[in-house]
Protein backbone atom coordinates (compact mmCIF):
# COMPACT_ATOMS: atom_id res chain seq x y z
CA UNK A 1 0.00 0.00 0.00
CA UNK A 2 1.20 3.68 -0.53
CA UNK A 3 1.93 5.94 2.13
CA UNK A 4 -0.88 8.21 1.33
CA UNK A 5 -3.30 5.46 1.31
CA UNK A 6 -2.59 4.35 4.73
CA UNK A 7 -2.62 7.30 5.92
CA UNK A 8 -6.03 8.20 4.43
CA UNK A 9 -7.37 5.08 5.77
CA UNK A 10 -5.80 5.60 8.95
CA UNK A 11 -7.85 8.84 9.28
CA UNK A 12 -10.95 7.29 7.94
CA UNK A 13 -10.46 5.11 10.83
CA UNK A 14 -9.76 7.86 13.75
CA UNK A 15 -12.12 10.19 12.48
CA UNK A 16 -15.10 6.89 12.24
CA UNK A 17 -13.91 5.88 16.47
CA UNK A 18 -14.09 10.08 17.16
CA UNK A 19 -17.39 10.38 16.02
CA UNK A 20 -18.81 7.65 17.87
CA UNK A 21 -18.62 9.94 21.24
CA UNK A 22 -19.98 13.12 19.46
CA UNK A 23 -22.42 11.88 17.34
CA UNK A 24 -26.22 11.45 18.44
CA UNK A 25 -27.88 8.11 18.53
CA UNK A 26 -29.43 7.62 15.62
CA UNK A 27 -26.74 8.15 13.53
CA UNK A 28 -24.33 6.01 15.20
CA UNK A 29 -27.05 3.31 14.97
CA UNK A 30 -27.27 4.37 10.71
CA UNK A 31 -23.51 3.89 11.14
CA UNK A 32 -23.67 0.66 13.19
CA UNK A 33 -26.06 -1.16 10.25
CA UNK A 34 -24.26 1.19 7.12
CA UNK A 35 -20.45 -0.53 8.20
CA UNK A 36 -21.97 -3.81 8.91
CA UNK A 37 -23.80 -3.86 5.65
CA UNK A 38 -20.35 -2.27 4.20
CA UNK A 39 -18.70 -6.43 4.83
CA UNK A 40 -21.63 -7.68 2.53
CA UNK A 41 -20.83 -5.16 -0.17
CA UNK A 42 -16.90 -5.75 0.15
CA UNK A 43 -17.66 -9.69 -0.12
CA UNK A 44 -19.65 -8.62 -3.46
CA UNK A 45 -16.29 -6.58 -4.27
CA UNK A 46 -14.44 -9.76 -4.04
CA UNK A 47 -16.15 -11.24 -6.27
CA UNK A 48 -17.05 -8.58 -8.67
CA UNK A 49 -13.74 -8.04 -9.72
CA UNK A 50 -13.48 -11.52 -10.89
CA UNK A 51 -16.44 -10.72 -13.30
CA UNK A 52 -19.36 -12.83 -10.71
CA UNK A 53 -22.33 -10.94 -9.51
CA UNK A 54 -24.48 -13.00 -6.89
CA UNK A 55 -27.60 -12.51 -6.31
CA UNK A 56 -27.61 -14.52 -3.53
CA UNK A 57 -25.27 -13.12 -0.75
CA UNK A 58 -28.59 -12.74 1.71
CA UNK A 59 -28.06 -16.15 2.10
CA UNK A 60 -24.91 -15.61 3.93
CA UNK A 61 -25.79 -12.56 5.48
CA UNK A 62 -29.18 -14.38 7.20
CA UNK A 63 -26.67 -17.27 7.89
CA UNK A 64 -24.45 -14.73 10.10
CA UNK A 65 -28.05 -14.17 11.47
CA UNK A 66 -29.48 -16.78 12.33
CA UNK A 67 -26.36 -18.03 13.85
CA UNK A 68 -25.94 -15.63 16.04
CA UNK A 69 -29.76 -15.74 17.36
CA UNK A 70 -29.31 -19.89 17.54
CA UNK A 71 -26.21 -20.05 19.41
CA UNK A 72 -27.29 -17.16 21.89
CA UNK A 73 -29.92 -19.38 22.73
CA UNK A 74 -29.11 -22.85 22.60
CA UNK A 75 -25.43 -22.30 23.55
CA UNK A 76 -26.15 -19.43 25.59
CA UNK A 77 -23.05 -17.81 24.21
CA UNK A 78 -23.15 -13.80 24.76
CA UNK A 79 -19.71 -12.88 24.00
CA UNK A 80 -20.45 -10.36 20.81
CA UNK A 81 -16.88 -11.13 19.45
CA UNK A 82 -17.63 -14.95 19.66
CA UNK A 83 -20.92 -14.27 18.54
CA UNK A 84 -20.07 -12.71 15.31
CA UNK A 85 -17.01 -14.69 14.52
CA UNK A 86 -19.44 -17.89 14.68
CA UNK A 87 -21.98 -15.85 12.75
CA UNK A 88 -18.93 -15.76 10.17
CA UNK A 89 -17.64 -19.04 10.09
CA UNK A 90 -20.90 -20.64 10.04
CA UNK A 91 -21.65 -18.83 6.55
CA UNK A 92 -18.41 -19.24 5.42
CA UNK A 93 -19.32 -23.09 6.21
CA UNK A 94 -22.39 -22.75 3.79
CA UNK A 95 -20.62 -20.80 1.13
CA UNK A 96 -17.63 -23.50 1.38
CA UNK A 97 -20.14 -26.17 0.17
CA UNK A 98 -22.31 -24.84 -2.25
CA UNK A 99 -19.32 -23.14 -3.55
CA UNK A 100 -18.61 -26.73 -4.91
CA UNK A 101 -21.72 -26.09 -7.27
CA UNK A 102 -21.66 -22.10 -7.68
CA UNK A 103 -17.79 -21.93 -8.60
CA UNK A 104 -18.81 -23.96 -11.65
CA UNK A 105 -20.91 -21.44 -12.72
CA UNK A 106 -20.52 -18.04 -14.29
CA UNK A 107 -22.84 -14.61 -15.15
CA UNK A 108 -26.59 -14.85 -15.39
CA UNK A 109 -26.45 -18.83 -14.44
CA UNK A 110 -24.07 -17.80 -11.38
CA UNK A 111 -25.91 -14.76 -10.25
CA UNK A 112 -29.53 -16.77 -10.42
CA UNK A 113 -28.19 -19.62 -9.06
CA UNK A 114 -27.30 -18.23 -5.88
CA UNK A 115 -30.59 -16.07 -6.06
CA UNK A 116 -32.13 -19.61 -5.89
CA UNK A 117 -29.72 -21.10 -2.83
CA UNK A 118 -31.29 -18.56 -0.95
CA UNK A 119 -34.73 -18.25 -1.93
CA UNK A 120 -34.49 -22.18 -0.58
CA UNK A 121 -32.99 -20.84 3.16
CA UNK A 122 -36.16 -18.05 3.03
CA UNK A 123 -38.40 -20.84 2.55
CA UNK A 124 -37.17 -22.90 4.96
CA UNK A 125 -37.15 -20.33 7.78
CA UNK A 126 -40.62 -19.43 6.42
CA UNK A 127 -41.54 -23.07 7.26
CA UNK A 128 -39.95 -24.03 10.05
CA UNK A 129 -42.03 -22.88 13.34
CA UNK A 130 -39.02 -23.87 15.68
CA UNK A 131 -37.14 -20.96 13.96
CA UNK A 132 -39.83 -18.30 14.60
CA UNK A 133 -41.39 -18.94 10.92
CA UNK A 134 -42.33 -15.18 9.59
CA UNK A 135 -42.06 -13.39 13.10
CA UNK A 136 -38.04 -14.65 13.21
CA UNK A 137 -36.15 -14.85 16.63
CA UNK A 138 -35.07 -12.63 19.02
CA UNK A 139 -31.42 -12.25 19.97
CA UNK A 140 -30.53 -11.95 23.47
CA UNK A 141 -28.36 -8.62 24.26
CA UNK A 142 -24.42 -9.61 23.89
CA UNK A 143 -21.75 -9.06 26.25
CA UNK A 144 -18.66 -7.85 25.45
CA UNK A 145 -15.47 -9.40 27.38
CA UNK A 146 -18.02 -9.54 30.71
CA UNK A 147 -18.78 -6.08 30.22
CA UNK A 148 -22.61 -5.97 30.00
CA UNK A 149 -23.58 -2.54 28.40
CA UNK A 150 -27.21 -1.32 28.18
CA UNK A 151 -29.27 0.71 25.93
CA UNK A 152 -26.96 3.98 24.57
CA UNK A 153 -23.84 1.68 26.44
CA UNK A 154 -24.15 -1.39 24.19
CA UNK A 155 -25.12 1.48 20.97
CA UNK A 156 -21.65 2.48 20.89
CA UNK A 157 -20.34 -0.43 22.17
CA UNK A 158 -21.79 -2.75 19.13
CA UNK A 159 -20.37 0.46 17.07
CA UNK A 160 -16.60 -0.03 18.25
CA UNK A 161 -17.19 -3.29 17.88
CA UNK A 162 -18.48 -3.09 13.75
CA UNK A 163 -15.62 -0.46 13.34
CA UNK A 164 -12.94 -2.90 14.71
CA UNK A 165 -14.15 -6.17 12.72
CA UNK A 166 -14.80 -3.82 9.69
CA UNK A 167 -11.37 -2.50 10.16
CA UNK A 168 -9.69 -5.66 10.35
CA UNK A 169 -11.70 -7.13 7.19
CA UNK A 170 -10.04 -3.83 5.30
CA UNK A 171 -7.06 -4.60 6.16
CA UNK A 172 -7.12 -8.73 5.42
CA UNK A 173 -9.06 -8.22 2.44
CA UNK A 174 -6.55 -5.09 0.95
CA UNK A 175 -3.62 -7.56 1.63
CA UNK A 176 -5.84 -10.53 -0.34
CA UNK A 177 -5.77 -7.70 -3.24
CA UNK A 178 -2.00 -7.34 -3.62
CA UNK A 179 -1.75 -11.23 -3.51
CA UNK A 180 -1.25 -13.21 -6.15
CA UNK A 181 -4.45 -14.96 -5.62
CA UNK A 182 -6.90 -12.28 -5.25
CA UNK A 183 -4.77 -10.24 -8.35
CA UNK A 184 -5.70 -13.07 -10.06
CA UNK A 185 -9.63 -12.29 -10.36
CA UNK A 186 -9.03 -9.52 -13.27
CA UNK A 187 -7.09 -11.92 -15.16
CA UNK A 188 -9.77 -14.67 -14.57
CA UNK A 189 -12.79 -12.43 -15.36
CA UNK A 190 -10.61 -11.39 -18.87
CA UNK A 191 -9.39 -15.27 -20.15
CA UNK A 192 -9.82 -18.19 -18.41
CA UNK A 193 -8.42 -20.24 -20.54
CA UNK A 194 -4.80 -18.87 -20.16
CA UNK A 195 -5.21 -18.79 -16.28
CA UNK A 196 -5.31 -22.38 -16.25
CA UNK A 197 -2.44 -22.85 -19.19
CA UNK A 198 -0.74 -20.79 -16.38
CA UNK A 199 -1.12 -23.36 -14.52
CA UNK A 200 -3.83 -22.08 -11.96
CA UNK A 201 -6.58 -23.78 -10.82
CA UNK A 202 -9.52 -21.23 -12.07
CA UNK A 203 -12.49 -23.01 -10.07
CA UNK A 204 -10.52 -22.81 -6.79
CA UNK A 205 -9.32 -19.40 -7.21
CA UNK A 206 -13.31 -18.92 -7.44
CA UNK A 207 -14.13 -21.13 -4.76
CA UNK A 208 -11.71 -18.90 -2.70
CA UNK A 209 -13.70 -16.32 -3.48
CA UNK A 210 -17.34 -17.70 -2.20
CA UNK A 211 -15.77 -18.64 0.83
CA UNK A 212 -14.14 -15.15 1.50
CA UNK A 213 -17.42 -13.38 0.42
CA UNK A 214 -19.90 -15.88 2.41
CA UNK A 215 -17.61 -14.65 5.75
CA UNK A 216 -17.73 -11.39 4.71
CA UNK A 217 -21.49 -11.29 4.46
CA UNK A 218 -21.88 -13.92 7.30
CA UNK A 219 -20.31 -11.49 9.56
CA UNK A 220 -21.98 -8.88 8.48
CA UNK A 221 -25.39 -10.55 8.94
CA UNK A 222 -24.14 -11.08 12.46
CA UNK A 223 -23.18 -7.40 14.04
CA UNK A 224 -26.76 -6.57 11.87
CA UNK A 225 -28.50 -9.29 14.40
CA UNK A 226 -26.76 -8.11 17.12
CA UNK A 227 -26.98 -4.18 16.49
CA UNK A 228 -31.28 -5.03 15.65
CA UNK A 229 -31.51 -7.56 18.11
CA UNK A 230 -33.72 -9.37 15.74
CA UNK A 231 -33.27 -11.61 12.53
CA UNK A 232 -36.38 -12.64 10.71
CA UNK A 233 -36.71 -14.41 7.42
CA UNK A 234 -36.65 -11.13 5.10
CA UNK A 235 -32.71 -11.29 5.87
CA UNK A 236 -32.47 -14.31 3.12
CA UNK A 237 -34.83 -12.71 0.70
CA UNK A 238 -33.67 -11.36 -2.44
CA UNK A 239 -34.71 -7.99 -2.46
CA UNK A 240 -32.36 -7.76 0.28
CA UNK A 241 -29.31 -9.44 -1.72
CA UNK A 242 -30.78 -6.64 -4.43
CA UNK A 243 -30.02 -4.11 -2.25
CA UNK A 244 -26.28 -5.10 -1.53
CA UNK A 245 -25.86 -5.48 -5.73
CA UNK A 246 -27.08 -1.76 -5.54
CA UNK A 247 -24.96 -0.42 -2.60
CA UNK A 248 -21.69 -2.30 -4.84
CA UNK A 249 -22.70 -0.25 -7.93
CA UNK A 250 -23.05 2.84 -6.01
CA UNK A 251 -19.68 2.16 -4.46
CA UNK A 252 -17.98 0.45 -7.39
CA UNK A 253 -15.22 -2.40 -7.15
CA UNK A 254 -12.40 -0.08 -7.45
CA UNK A 255 -10.75 -0.38 -3.65
CA UNK A 256 -11.69 -1.48 -0.19
CA UNK A 257 -13.06 1.68 1.33
CA UNK A 258 -15.91 2.38 -1.54
CA UNK A 259 -17.51 -0.71 0.52
CA UNK A 260 -17.99 1.35 3.77
CA UNK A 261 -17.96 4.34 1.82
CA UNK A 262 -21.07 3.53 -0.55
CA UNK A 263 -22.59 1.56 2.37
CA UNK A 264 -22.51 4.58 4.40
CA UNK A 265 -24.20 6.97 1.55
CA UNK A 266 -26.86 4.45 1.16
CA UNK A 267 -28.11 4.05 4.02
CA UNK A 268 -27.78 7.85 5.04
CA UNK A 269 -29.98 8.74 1.35
CA UNK A 270 -32.45 6.00 2.60
CA UNK A 271 -33.33 7.28 5.87
CA UNK A 272 -33.33 10.81 4.41
CA UNK A 273 -35.65 10.10 1.63
CA UNK A 274 -37.80 7.74 3.91
CA UNK A 275 -38.14 11.29 6.41
CA UNK A 276 -38.49 14.20 3.14
CA UNK A 277 -40.41 11.36 0.86
CA UNK A 278 -42.30 8.91 2.92
CA UNK A 279 -44.67 8.14 -0.37
CA UNK A 280 -41.75 8.33 -2.61
CA UNK A 281 -38.55 7.31 -0.95
CA UNK A 282 -38.01 4.21 -3.38
CA UNK A 283 -38.10 6.52 -6.42
CA UNK A 284 -35.60 8.87 -5.11
CA UNK A 285 -33.13 6.05 -4.34
CA UNK A 286 -33.76 4.53 -7.92
CA UNK A 287 -33.17 8.62 -9.17
CA UNK A 288 -29.55 7.91 -7.02
CA UNK A 289 -28.97 4.50 -8.98
CA UNK A 290 -29.36 5.84 -12.48
CA UNK A 291 -27.36 9.15 -11.45
CA UNK A 292 -24.37 6.83 -10.47
CA UNK A 293 -24.81 4.80 -13.84
CA UNK A 294 -25.02 7.71 -15.58
CA UNK A 295 -22.22 9.81 -14.12
CA UNK A 296 -20.17 7.57 -12.41
CA UNK A 297 -20.07 4.11 -14.05
CA UNK A 298 -17.06 3.16 -11.67
CA UNK A 299 -19.34 4.33 -8.61
CA UNK A 300 -18.24 6.52 -5.76
CA UNK A 301 -14.74 5.04 -5.27
CA UNK A 302 -13.68 6.17 -8.42
CA UNK A 303 -14.11 9.77 -6.94
CA UNK A 304 -10.92 8.42 -4.65
CA UNK A 305 -8.83 7.65 -7.43
CA UNK A 306 -9.63 10.95 -9.16
CA UNK A 307 -8.26 12.90 -6.11
CA UNK A 308 -5.38 10.76 -6.21
CA UNK A 309 -4.65 11.38 -10.25
CA UNK A 310 -5.65 14.94 -9.80
CA UNK A 311 -2.66 15.61 -7.25
CA UNK A 312 -0.24 13.12 -9.22
CA UNK A 313 -1.27 15.49 -12.50
CA UNK A 314 -0.15 19.06 -10.10
CA UNK A 315 3.02 17.19 -8.73
CA UNK A 316 5.98 18.17 -10.84
CA UNK B 1 23.02 -37.74 -28.28
CA UNK B 2 21.70 -37.30 -24.43
CA UNK B 3 18.13 -38.24 -23.79
CA UNK B 4 15.28 -37.19 -25.20
CA UNK B 5 13.60 -34.13 -22.76
CA UNK B 6 9.94 -35.16 -25.10
CA UNK B 7 9.35 -38.53 -26.21
CA UNK B 8 6.07 -39.46 -27.75
CA UNK B 9 5.08 -43.59 -28.47
CA UNK B 10 2.30 -44.07 -30.68
CA UNK B 11 -0.05 -41.20 -29.17
CA UNK B 12 -3.67 -40.98 -30.84
CA UNK B 13 -6.60 -38.70 -30.76
CA UNK B 14 -10.00 -40.00 -31.60
CA UNK B 15 -13.08 -37.75 -32.17
CA UNK B 16 -16.20 -39.99 -32.44
CA UNK B 17 -15.09 -41.74 -36.27
CA UNK B 18 -12.80 -39.07 -36.70
CA UNK B 19 -8.67 -39.74 -36.36
CA UNK B 20 -7.73 -36.38 -35.55
CA UNK B 21 -4.08 -37.58 -34.88
CA UNK B 22 -2.67 -41.47 -35.13
CA UNK B 23 0.22 -43.29 -34.14
CA UNK B 24 2.51 -40.19 -33.59
CA UNK B 25 6.00 -41.78 -32.47
CA UNK B 26 8.32 -38.80 -32.03
CA UNK B 27 11.44 -38.01 -29.45
CA UNK B 28 12.87 -34.53 -28.99
CA UNK B 29 16.05 -34.16 -27.40
CA UNK B 30 17.35 -31.18 -25.14
CA UNK B 31 17.53 -27.75 -26.83
CA UNK B 32 16.58 -28.53 -30.18
CA UNK B 33 14.39 -26.59 -32.09
CA UNK B 34 12.00 -27.81 -34.28
CA UNK B 35 9.36 -26.92 -36.36
CA UNK B 36 6.38 -29.09 -37.24
CA UNK B 37 4.03 -28.28 -40.83
CA UNK B 38 1.12 -29.47 -42.02
CA UNK B 39 -2.06 -28.50 -44.23
CA UNK B 40 -5.26 -27.37 -41.57
CA UNK B 41 -6.33 -30.07 -39.98
CA UNK B 42 -3.20 -32.28 -40.01
CA UNK B 43 -3.62 -32.53 -36.13
CA UNK B 44 -0.47 -30.37 -35.31
CA UNK B 45 -2.84 -27.97 -32.83
CA UNK B 46 -4.21 -31.95 -31.43
CA UNK B 47 -0.39 -33.08 -31.05
CA UNK B 48 0.57 -29.63 -28.98
CA UNK B 49 -3.09 -30.17 -27.10
CA UNK B 50 -2.20 -33.72 -26.10
CA UNK B 51 1.36 -32.62 -24.70
CA UNK B 52 0.39 -29.80 -22.81
CA UNK B 53 -3.10 -31.98 -21.30
CA UNK B 54 -5.58 -29.44 -22.79
CA UNK B 55 -6.50 -32.73 -24.89
CA UNK B 56 -6.46 -36.51 -23.19
CA UNK B 57 -4.73 -38.84 -25.92
CA UNK B 58 -7.30 -41.70 -26.98
CA UNK B 59 -4.48 -43.91 -26.78
CA UNK B 60 -0.08 -43.91 -26.86
CA UNK B 61 1.81 -42.38 -23.76
CA UNK B 62 3.99 -39.26 -23.81
CA UNK B 63 7.06 -38.95 -21.71
CA UNK B 64 9.16 -35.41 -20.94
CA UNK B 65 12.22 -35.95 -19.01
CA UNK B 66 11.53 -39.49 -18.29
CA UNK B 67 8.64 -39.15 -16.60
CA UNK B 68 5.01 -40.17 -18.22
CA UNK B 69 2.62 -36.76 -18.16
CA UNK B 70 -0.25 -39.07 -20.50
CA UNK B 71 -3.41 -37.29 -19.58
CA UNK B 72 -2.02 -35.45 -16.79
CA UNK B 73 -4.41 -32.07 -16.27
CA UNK B 74 -2.74 -28.74 -18.07
CA UNK B 75 -2.21 -27.09 -14.98
CA UNK B 76 0.15 -30.35 -13.75
CA UNK B 77 1.89 -30.18 -16.63
CA UNK B 78 2.65 -26.21 -16.92
CA UNK B 79 4.39 -27.48 -13.11
CA UNK B 80 6.29 -29.59 -14.18
CA UNK B 81 8.03 -27.27 -17.64
CA UNK B 82 5.95 -27.54 -20.50
CA UNK B 83 4.52 -24.57 -21.48
CA UNK B 84 2.80 -23.12 -24.92
CA UNK B 85 1.98 -20.23 -26.34
CA UNK B 86 -1.27 -19.84 -28.78
CA UNK B 87 -2.11 -19.12 -32.24
CA UNK B 88 -4.59 -16.43 -31.28
CA UNK B 89 -2.40 -14.32 -28.35
CA UNK B 90 -4.34 -15.20 -25.15
CA UNK B 91 -3.12 -12.37 -23.16
CA UNK B 92 -5.65 -10.59 -20.22
CA UNK B 93 -6.68 -7.29 -22.03
CA UNK B 94 -7.50 -5.27 -19.47
CA UNK B 95 -4.42 -4.87 -17.71
CA UNK B 96 -1.17 -3.43 -18.69
CA UNK B 97 1.47 -5.10 -20.93
CA UNK B 98 3.64 -5.11 -17.28
CA UNK B 99 0.78 -6.30 -15.64
CA UNK B 100 0.32 -9.01 -17.51
CA UNK B 101 3.82 -10.34 -17.96
CA UNK B 102 4.34 -9.90 -13.81
CA UNK B 103 1.15 -12.07 -13.23
CA UNK B 104 2.93 -14.41 -15.30
CA UNK B 105 5.98 -14.15 -13.53
CA UNK B 106 4.30 -14.30 -10.27
CA UNK B 107 2.77 -17.49 -11.00
CA UNK B 108 5.72 -18.90 -12.37
CA UNK B 109 7.16 -18.43 -8.81
CA UNK B 110 4.72 -19.25 -6.70
CA UNK B 111 4.49 -22.10 -4.29
CA UNK B 112 1.94 -24.79 -6.03
CA UNK B 113 -0.37 -24.64 -3.07
CA UNK B 114 -3.30 -22.76 -1.90
CA UNK B 115 -1.76 -21.21 1.18
CA UNK B 116 1.27 -20.02 -1.47
CA UNK B 117 -1.29 -18.55 -3.36
CA UNK B 118 -2.85 -16.60 -0.86
CA UNK B 119 0.80 -15.35 0.70
CA UNK B 120 2.43 -14.79 -2.42
CA UNK B 121 1.93 -11.00 -3.70
CA UNK B 122 1.79 -10.42 -6.93
CA UNK B 123 4.74 -7.65 -7.37
CA UNK B 124 7.41 -9.38 -5.29
CA UNK B 125 10.80 -8.10 -5.77
CA UNK B 126 11.58 -11.26 -7.75
CA UNK B 127 8.42 -11.35 -9.83
CA UNK B 128 8.84 -7.85 -10.95
CA UNK B 129 12.56 -8.34 -12.05
CA UNK B 130 11.88 -11.58 -14.31
CA UNK B 131 8.72 -9.27 -15.43
CA UNK B 132 11.14 -6.41 -16.89
CA UNK B 133 13.58 -8.81 -18.27
CA UNK B 134 11.67 -11.13 -19.85
CA UNK B 135 10.00 -7.40 -21.61
CA UNK B 136 13.35 -6.42 -22.14
CA UNK B 137 14.64 -10.14 -23.64
CA UNK B 138 11.29 -9.73 -26.14
CA UNK B 139 11.82 -6.05 -26.52
CA UNK B 140 8.81 -4.69 -25.83
CA UNK B 141 9.99 -2.69 -22.83
CA UNK B 142 8.73 0.61 -24.64
CA UNK B 143 4.92 -1.19 -24.41
CA UNK B 144 5.09 -1.29 -20.37
CA UNK B 145 2.25 0.58 -19.31
CA UNK B 146 0.12 0.00 -22.41
CA UNK B 147 -3.16 -1.78 -21.88
CA UNK B 148 -2.99 -4.94 -23.50
CA UNK B 149 -6.24 -4.64 -25.52
CA UNK B 150 -4.81 -1.42 -27.37
CA UNK B 151 -1.30 -3.47 -28.53
CA UNK B 152 -0.61 -4.22 -32.58
CA UNK B 153 -0.82 -7.93 -33.30
CA UNK B 154 3.08 -8.20 -33.22
CA UNK B 155 3.37 -6.83 -29.67
CA UNK B 156 0.47 -9.34 -28.52
CA UNK B 157 2.08 -12.16 -30.14
CA UNK B 158 5.45 -11.34 -27.98
CA UNK B 159 3.84 -10.90 -25.01
CA UNK B 160 2.27 -14.24 -24.99
CA UNK B 161 5.48 -15.85 -25.69
CA UNK B 162 7.16 -13.83 -23.55
CA UNK B 163 4.21 -14.98 -20.56
CA UNK B 164 4.63 -18.46 -21.62
CA UNK B 165 8.51 -18.21 -20.90
CA UNK B 166 8.30 -17.12 -17.26
CA UNK B 167 8.89 -19.51 -14.77
CA UNK B 168 11.58 -20.94 -16.83
CA UNK B 169 9.95 -23.72 -18.41
CA UNK B 170 12.20 -26.41 -19.77
CA UNK B 171 9.83 -27.35 -23.24
CA UNK B 172 8.16 -24.21 -25.05
CA UNK B 173 5.38 -25.31 -27.76
CA UNK B 174 4.89 -22.22 -30.41
CA UNK B 175 1.37 -22.83 -32.06
CA UNK B 176 2.49 -20.72 -35.01
CA UNK B 177 4.05 -17.59 -33.53
CA UNK B 178 3.54 -15.72 -36.99
CA UNK B 179 -0.13 -15.86 -38.00
CA UNK B 180 -1.79 -12.88 -37.88
CA UNK B 181 1.55 -10.99 -39.08
CA UNK B 182 2.53 -9.94 -42.48
CA UNK B 183 4.95 -11.43 -44.57
CA UNK B 184 7.57 -8.15 -43.76
CA UNK B 185 7.54 -8.57 -39.80
CA UNK B 186 7.54 -12.19 -39.68
CA UNK B 187 11.14 -12.57 -40.03
CA UNK B 188 12.43 -10.08 -37.45
CA UNK B 189 9.89 -11.16 -35.27
CA UNK B 190 10.54 -15.21 -35.39
CA UNK B 191 14.49 -13.63 -34.82
CA UNK B 192 13.03 -11.96 -31.56
CA UNK B 193 11.41 -14.80 -30.54
CA UNK B 194 14.46 -17.34 -30.94
CA UNK B 195 17.15 -15.48 -29.57
CA UNK B 196 15.21 -14.94 -26.45
CA UNK B 197 14.36 -18.48 -26.21
CA UNK B 198 17.78 -19.56 -27.06
CA UNK B 199 19.43 -17.09 -24.16
CA UNK B 200 17.03 -18.88 -21.82
CA UNK B 201 17.94 -22.52 -22.84
CA UNK B 202 14.56 -23.91 -23.95
CA UNK B 203 13.43 -26.53 -26.55
CA UNK B 204 11.40 -25.48 -29.07
CA UNK B 205 8.43 -26.60 -30.59
CA UNK B 206 6.78 -24.57 -33.52
CA UNK B 207 3.78 -24.67 -35.69
CA UNK B 208 4.10 -22.76 -39.20
CA UNK B 209 2.94 -22.56 -42.38
CA UNK B 210 5.19 -20.32 -44.03
CA UNK B 211 8.70 -22.67 -45.36
CA UNK B 212 10.85 -19.53 -45.15
CA UNK B 213 10.64 -19.41 -41.75
CA UNK B 214 10.77 -22.83 -41.12
CA UNK B 215 14.34 -23.63 -43.52
CA UNK B 216 15.40 -20.21 -41.59
CA UNK B 217 14.78 -21.46 -37.79
CA UNK B 218 13.85 -24.88 -37.64
CA UNK B 219 16.54 -27.62 -37.04
CA UNK B 220 14.45 -30.01 -37.55
CA UNK B 221 10.76 -30.33 -39.43
CA UNK B 222 8.09 -32.56 -38.59
CA UNK B 223 6.06 -32.91 -41.41
CA UNK B 224 2.05 -33.53 -40.29
CA UNK B 225 -0.28 -34.87 -42.68
CA UNK B 226 -3.69 -36.57 -41.96
CA UNK B 227 -3.10 -36.70 -38.35
CA UNK B 228 0.35 -38.72 -38.29
CA UNK B 229 3.71 -37.71 -38.83
CA UNK B 230 4.84 -38.38 -42.57
CA UNK B 231 8.46 -36.85 -42.92
CA UNK B 232 10.72 -36.11 -40.39
CA UNK B 233 14.07 -34.80 -40.24
CA UNK B 234 16.62 -31.59 -41.53
CA UNK B 235 14.46 -28.87 -42.70
CA UNK B 236 16.32 -29.74 -46.33
CA UNK B 237 15.68 -33.29 -46.37
CA UNK B 238 11.80 -32.88 -45.21
CA UNK B 239 11.20 -29.96 -47.71
CA UNK B 240 12.06 -32.08 -50.37
CA UNK B 241 10.29 -35.01 -49.92
CA UNK B 242 8.20 -35.58 -52.66
CA UNK B 243 5.11 -36.52 -50.10
CA UNK B 244 5.81 -33.24 -48.59
CA UNK B 245 5.92 -31.07 -51.26
CA UNK B 246 2.36 -32.52 -52.69
CA UNK B 247 0.64 -33.22 -50.04
CA UNK B 248 1.73 -29.68 -48.07
CA UNK B 249 4.16 -27.31 -49.47
CA UNK B 250 3.58 -27.87 -52.84
CA UNK B 251 6.46 -28.12 -55.60
CA UNK B 252 7.52 -24.28 -55.31
CA UNK B 253 10.16 -22.18 -56.42
CA UNK B 254 11.18 -22.15 -52.86
CA UNK B 255 12.44 -25.87 -53.20
CA UNK B 256 14.98 -24.64 -56.60
CA UNK B 257 16.28 -21.97 -53.58
CA UNK B 258 16.86 -24.47 -51.07
CA UNK B 259 19.15 -26.49 -53.39
CA UNK B 260 20.83 -23.45 -54.78
CA UNK B 261 21.82 -22.78 -51.16
CA UNK B 262 23.15 -25.75 -50.67
CA UNK B 263 24.95 -25.72 -53.78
Amino acid sequence: MVWSDRIAAGSAFLAAVIAGFVLPDWMISLATIAFANGLVVLGLIVMWRAGLVSFGQALYYCMGGYAVALIGRWGGVTDALLLVLLGGLSAAGVAFVVGFLLARYREIFFAMLSLALSMILYGLLVKTESLGSTDGLNVTAPTFLGYAPHQEELLVALYFLVLVVCATAALLISAYFRSLAGALAIPVRDNELRVEFMGMSVSRLIHTKLVISGLLAGTGGALVALAIGHVDPNMSYWTTSGEFVFITILAGAGSVGAAFIGSLAFESVRSFAFTMLPQLWQMLLGSVLLLTILFLPQGLGSLIQRLHWGRKAKAP
Amino acid sequence: MNSPILSVRNLGKRFGLLFAARDITVSIPVQQTVGVIGANGAGKTTFINMITGHLRPTNGTIHFEGRDITGLPCRQIKGMGISRSFQVAQIFPSLTVFENMCTAAAIGRAPHTFIGHVCTPLRSRESVVEAETLLELFQIAPYRDRLAATLPQGIRKLLDIGMALAGSPRLLLLDEPTSGISIEEKFSLMQVIMSALNSRKCTVLFVEHDMDIIEGFAERVLAFYDGTVIADGTPAATLADPRVQTLISGPKVRCAVGAAAHV
